[in-house]
C-alpha cells in the first residue's frame, strides 16, 4: 500500500483512471471485468429482452428439452428457463449491491475508528468481532431470516450487518499501519478533531484495501444469497433467483440436466467474474490478496 | 513465552464467554421461545404459563443465564425443546460425522494443497502455475452447492460411478459411511485445496525473493537443498493458520454440502434446528462450533509461535 496525502480531485481522478487502466490490461481483469459489466448490464435491461412471462406455466410442455422456441427447454412447470436464467440474477445483485456499500461503509469506519482510539476499548470491541466471526455465518443470518421473513427487506441489512463485521478487523488492521505515521502524529499535534484526521489523513491511505476488500465481501455476500435461496430461505417463488432454480431442477437433473446447467454457468460466471475482478484490482493497487482465508 | 501463552489462552475464554453472551442474547432477542415453538397454536393462557413455569422461563434472563452458562461449562447441553432427550445425547453422533467427514477432507486436503501450493509457487507464471491457479479460482469461487450438484451430474447420473447421497443413518459406524461420502469429501477437499494452496503459493514466492536466498543460491548451494531446506520451513508457517480457519469452516459452514448430500451431520441438524425453533438446540450447536472454532485458532497460534523463532523472541522483547 502507497502512503499518499488526500490529493486534490482531478489527480484523485487520474489515479482511479490509471487503476482502471492496470485492471483491464491484465488478461483476469479484463475477463473478470467484462463478465460483471455484462452481469450488471443483463439485470438492467433483462425484463424487456425475455422472451416469455417467467411465471407463465404450461403443463403441455414440462421438462422439453432444448428447442428453438424454448432455448434452453422449459422446467418441471413448463417455465422457459432461458427466460428465467436472464432474470434470475436481478434479485441477487439488488441485495448485494445495496448491502456490500454498506457493509463496507459501516465496517471500514467503526475499524478506522478504533484503531484510531486504540487502547482497551479497542481491545474489547476485538474481541466482541473475533466472538461473531467465530460463529458460522449462516446460523447467524438464518435465525434472523427464519424469524423476521425472507423479504428484501430483511435480507439487505441482515447480510449488511453480518459482512461488515469482518471489515471492521481489515480496516483497523490498515489503520495501524498509518497511525503511527508522522503525518498523523502531526495532524493530532495541531488539534485536529478525530473526525478530521479520520477524513483527511486515515482514509485516504485505508481506501485501497477498503476498494479491495468491498469486491471480495460482494463475492462471498453473492454465495450466501444463492446459497440461501438454494436451500429455502431466500426469495420466495415464482420470483427467478439461480440458487431457487439449481435447488428445483436438481430433483430432474437425470432426465432433464439442462435446468441445472443454464443457472450453474450464469452464477458461476458472476462469482468468478467479481472475483477475478478482485483479483486484478489488488494487483493494481499492490495489495496481496491471497492471504486471505474463507471466513 | 510461558506469558505470552496464558495471555493467549485467557484471550480464547474471553472471547468464548463473550460468544455465549451474544448467542443467549441473540436467541433471547427472537420473539417466542421454546413453550410457544412447542405448544403452537395452544400457546396462550394457563397452558402456556404451566410450560414456562415447568422450564424454568419465567425466572430473569440473567439467572437464566448464569444457569445454562455453568452447565454447558461442566458439559451439560440440556434438553431439547420438543423432546425429552438430551441435547448432549443428540449432538454427539452428528458431531462425530461432521469430524469424520472433515478428517477425510484435511487428510486428502491439505498435502495436496501444500504440494500444488509449492509448485506453482516455484513455477511461478509458468503453464503449471497458470494453469493449477485458474483451476483454483474456478474450486474457491463456484459455490459449494453448484460444484456439488454438477460433481453429482457427473459422476452419480451420467457416469453412475458414485452414490450421489447419503442414506446411512446419523448413528451408523463410520465405515458405513463409504463410499457415499466420496463425493462430499471430494466437494470440500476441492475448495480447501483451493485456498489452502493460494496461500502457500504466494508465501513461496515472497519466501524465494528473499536476501538469505540470493545469498544461499551465490554461495552455491543446490537449488534443491535451498528449497526443501531454506524455503520451504519459513514459506509453510503461514499455512498453518490457514489450516486452522479452514478446519473451523469445515465444521460449521459446512451446511449447505450436507444438506446437498443428504449427510447426517452438524450442520443439517442446525437447520433442522432453526426451521423448528429448537431453541435450546440451536443455542447448544452456536456454542460447539464457536468453541471449536476458538480452539482451533488457538491451536495454530500456539503452534506458529513454537515453530517460529523469531516469533517467539519477538513476543517475549514485548512482554
Amino acid at each position: 500500500m502507497t502512503v499518499t496525502s488526500a490529493p486534490p480531485q482531478n489527480t484523485r481522478l487520474m489515479r482511479t483512471l490509471s487503476v482502471l487502466r492496470d485492471v483491464v490490461s491484465r488478461p483476469s481483469g479484463a475477463i473478470g471485468l467484462f463478465l460483471v459489466v455484462f452481469h450488471v448490464v443483463l439485470a438492467l435491461v433483462s425484463p424487456w429482452i425475455v422472451p416469455y412471462d417467467y411465471k407463465a406455466m404450461n403443463s403441455a410442455m414440462m421438462l422439453t428439452g432444448p428447442e428453438a422456441t424454448h432455448w434452453l427447454g422449459t422446467d418441471h412447470l413448463g417455465r422457459d428457463v432461458f427466460t428465467r436464467v436472464l432474470l434470475g440474477g436481478r434479485e441477487a445483485l439488488l441485495v448485494t449491491g445495496i448491502a456490500t456499500p454498506i457493509a463496507v461503509t459501516w465496517g471500514g469506519f467503526v475499524g478506522i475508528l478504533f484503531g484510531l482510539i486504540g487502547g482497551r476499548i479497542d481491545e474489547v470491541l476485538m474481541r466482541v468481532v473475533d466472538a461473531f466471526l467465530s460463529l458460522p455465518w449462516i446460523l447467524k443470518m438464518l435465525v434472523l431470516i427464519v424469524t423476521f421473513g425472507t423479504g428484501v427487506e430483511v435480507l439487505i441489512p441482515t447480510l449488511a450487518f453480518f459482512y461488515g463485521i469482518p471489515v471492521i478487523r481489515i480496516a483497523r488492521a490498515a489503520t495501524h499501519d498509518v497511525v503511527a505515521r508522522d503525518f498523523v502524529s502531526a495532524a493530532r499535534a495541531r488539534g485536529h478533531s478525530r473526525m478530521t484526521i479520520i477524513r483527511h489523513e486515515l482514509l485516504p491511505n485505508v481506501l485501497d484495501t477498503l476498494m479491495v476488500e468491498g469486491a471480495m465481501r460482494w463475492s462471498w455476500m453473492l454465495l450466501a444469497f444463492s446459497s440461501l435461496s438454494f436451500l429455502g430461505f431466500g426469495v420466495s417463488p415464482p420470483t427467478p433467483d439461480w440458487g431457487l432454480m439449481i435447488a428445483d431442477a436438481r430433483g430432474f437433473m437425470s432426465f432433464a440436466p439442462w435446468g441445472v446447467l443454464g443457472p450453474v454457468i450464469a452464477l458461476s460466471s458472476l462469482i468468478i467474474g467479481i472475483n477475478l475482478t478482485a483479483d486484478a484490482l489488488a494487483k493494481a493497487l499492490g495489495i496481496d490478496r491471497a492471504q486471505k482465508a474463507p471466513v | 513465552m510461558l506469558a505470552m501463552l496464558l495471555r493467549r489462552l485467557f484471550l480464547g475464554l474471553v472471547t468464548v464467554w463473550i460468544v455465549s453472551m451474544i448467542i443467549f442474547a441473540g436467541v433471547e432477542m427472537l420473539p417466542g421461545d421454546s413453550c410457544t415453538a412447542f405448544l403452537e397454536r395452544e400457546a396462550q393462557g394457563k397452558l402456556l404459563e404451566n410450560c414456562r413455569e415447568a422450564q424454568g422461563l419465567n425466572r430473569p434472563a440473567a439467572e437464566r443465564y448464569f444457569d445454562w452458562a455453568t452447565s454447558a461449562a461442566r458439559g451439560d447441553l440440556g434438553i431439547s425443546a420438543n423432546g425429552e432427550k438430551s441435547i448432549a445425547e443428540l449432538v454427539g453422533d452428528r458431531l462425530g460425522n461432521s469430524l469424520l467427514l472433515a478428517a477425510c477432507s484435511l487428510a486428502l486436503g491439505v498435502p495436496l494443497a501444500i504440494f500444488l501450493g509449492v509448485v506453482t509457487g516455484l513455477w511461478r507464471d509458468r503453464p503449471v502455475d497458470l494453469a493449477v491457479s485458474t483451476l483454483a479460482i474456478f474450486a474457491m469461487t463456484i459455490p459449494e452447492f453448484v460444484s456439488a450438484t454438477v460433481l453429482i451430474l457427473i459422476f452419480s447420473v451420467w457416469l453412475g460411478w458414485l452414490p450421489g447421497i447419503v442414506l446411512t443413518s446419523a448413528s451408523a459406524p463410520a465405515s458405513e459411511f463409504f463410499p457415499e461420502i466420496i463425493l462430499p469429501v471430494l466437494v470440500l477437499t476441492m475448495v480447501m485445496t483451493a485456498h489452502i494452496l493460494r496461500m502457500v503459493r504466494s508465501s513461496v514466492i515472497e519466501v524465494m525473493v528473499g536476501d538469505y536466498i540470493q545469498m544461499a543460491t551465490l554461495k552455491g548451494v543446490p537449488y534443491w537443498r535451498i528449497v526443501f531446506r531454506h524455503a520451504l520451513p519459513n514459506a509453510l508457517l503461514p499455512a498453518i493458520n490457514v489450516v486452522a480457519l479452514t478446519i473451523a469452516w469445515l465444521l460449521g459452514g459446512v451446511v449447505v454440502i450436507e444438506v446437498v448430500f443428504n449427510y447426517p451431520g452438524l450442520g443439517r441438524m442446525m437447520i433442522d434446528a432453526i426451521s423448528d425453533r429448537d431453541l435450546p438446540v440451536v443455542q447448544a450447536i452456536a456454542l460447539i462450533v464457536a468453541t471449536v472454532y476458538v480452539c482451533v485458532n488457538l491451536s495454530a497460534d500456539i503452534l506458529t509461535m513454537f515453530a517460529n523463532p523469531r516469533l517467539r523472541t519477538l513476543h517475549m522483547r514485548r512482554g
